[in-house]
């Protein structure tokens, strides 16, 4: 599997054409979400199934977004989070961190970045994986 | 016979036509006919999350309005992300006269979608409209000795607006096994995410999820893992495989559809059973078994 090139903090404002603050902006749009709501207790990470794989926690994210920090758009965090909603059952501020993560990866692939390619699939793969996987990553990860 | 109106969805059509098998023999044997909904397209097997993106609605309210033309203002999925695609998009748009407009005026050559029709699940029908008194009643080969593991995933139960049991401590799944004869067993994965779509690119963390999940059902003794979605069937199933090879008396877990655990109670079509599970039931209903 093939993904596009990890993007460098610095590149975020060329590629987006946005500075940090305009994409944390974006991000409360897209999500209807108040990033600001979260006061850091670590429930989302707690409960988080893929938090081993991120770069950052889910509640770092959250974090990174309020301070504007580049690493929130250049960690692999919205990439491995599955939308499996269970940090928005558990979040006291009810803040939907799914919708959040899914705005940041709209940032990308409304600029025709997608991270999956079909061509990085083999023939074995596509005849192997149910439609249901297929679609729901090209759904999730390509604009 | 009452008729439910049907939303089968893409995967119930291929990967698992033994749901869909059992699913329809266990609802004929309850007295119910599922009514496949005529013209039905794939709902998008996932729910756009973002305010401003209608455009992704398109599908999932397409097959509402297939619902509506049919006169009816329900549709009973079995396939467990169907049902959040579709119930999600039914709560987006039904009672929002803005976003209603839109879609209908895109969707010219279609009826106007009136707002009205409901998304439930069949396990809901099971316990709300049928009872477990019901089904228990209707039990030829009660699985006595069987210990099952309820594995939820994730979009029966999240987010918590859709969630058909309580999101952190659901039942329903452990109550219908009992109802059959089973024995539930509690371990600490059954709401647990298995990976979902991770595994078209993330296969890897998808097999150290089924590791967790399947190691800790083992340990709480369970003869089978039941689940009510496709995605977390063929995940679970297909990455086992590859524990089998690479893990050390790592034992493979049977894994089978809640409609498959009724259809063996009932006597009825279960579809394909795993070998494994076959095995055990031949065990523990000797004498049923070979009559």
């Amino acid at each position: 599997m093939t993904r596009t090139k990890q993007v460098e903090a610095e590149d975020i404002i060329a590629i987006t054409g946005m500075s940090m603050g305009d994409i944390v902006d974006k991000i409360e749009e897209l999500s209807g979400q108040n990033v600001f709501a979260c006061y850091q207790c670590g429930m989302c990470s707690a409960g988080c199934p893929m938090a081993e794989e991120m770069d950052l926690l889910p509640n770092q994210v959250l974090h990174a977004l309020q301070i504007q920090d580049p690493e929130a758009m250049t960690a692999n965090s919205m990439w491995v989070c599955a939308s499996c909603y269970s940090c928005q059952v558990r979040c006291p501020k009810g803040v939907d961190l799914a919708k959040v993560m899914e705005a940041m990866r709209q940032i990308y692939l409304r600029k025709q970045l997608d991270h999956v390619s079909l061509n990085g699939l083999t023939h074995r793969e596509i005849r192997r994986l149910p439609q249901i996987a297929i679609v729901s990553s090209f759904r999730k990860k390509t604009g | 016979m009452e008729k439910l109106t049907y939303f089968p969805g893409c995967t119930l059509k291929d990967t698992a036509r033994d749901f869909e098998i059992s699913g329809m023999a266990v609802m004929e044997a309850l007295g119910y006919e599922l009514a496949e909904l005529e013209r039905w397209n794939c709902c998008g097997t996932v729910f756009s999350l973002t305010e401003d993106d209608l455009m992704h609605q398109v599908a999932p309210v397409r097959d509402l309005i297939r619902a509506q033309e049919a006169g009816s203002e329900e549709i009973v999925t079995l396939c467990s992300m169907c049902y959040a695609t579709l119930k999600r998009a039914s709560l987006f748009v039904n009672g929002n006269q803005e976003r209603l407009d839109k879609l209908n005026a895109f969707m010219n050559k279609e009826v106007d979608y009136e707002g009205k029709v409901n998304v439930v699940h069949l396990l809901e029908v099971l316990r709300d409209r049928i009872g477990w008194d019901a089904i228990e009643d209707r039990v030829s080969r009660p699985l006595d000795g069987l210990t099952v593991a309820p594995f939820y995933g994730c979009t029966l139960l999240r987010p918590k607006e859709i969630a058909i049991d309580d999101p952190e401590a659901p039942t329903v799944l452990q109550d219908l096994a009992a109802a059959v004869g089973a024995t539930p067993v509690d371990y600490p994965f059954a709401v647990e995410c298995c990976g979902a779509y991770q595994v078209v690119d993330h296969r890897d963390i998808v097999i150290e999820r089924t590791h967790r999940i399947m190691s800790a059902a083992r340990r709480a003794d369970a003869d089978v893992v039941v689940t009510s979605c496709p995605l977390c069937h063929y995940n679970l199933s297909d990455t086992q495989k590859e524990l089998v090879r690479t893990v050390p008396d790592y034992k493979e877990m049977p894994i089978i559809y809640f409609t498959q655990l009724m259809a063996l109670a009932f006597g009825v079509d279960a579809g394909k059973i795993p070998t494994a599970l076959r095995a055990k039931l031949k065990r523990l209903q000797p004498a049923k078994r070979e009559g």
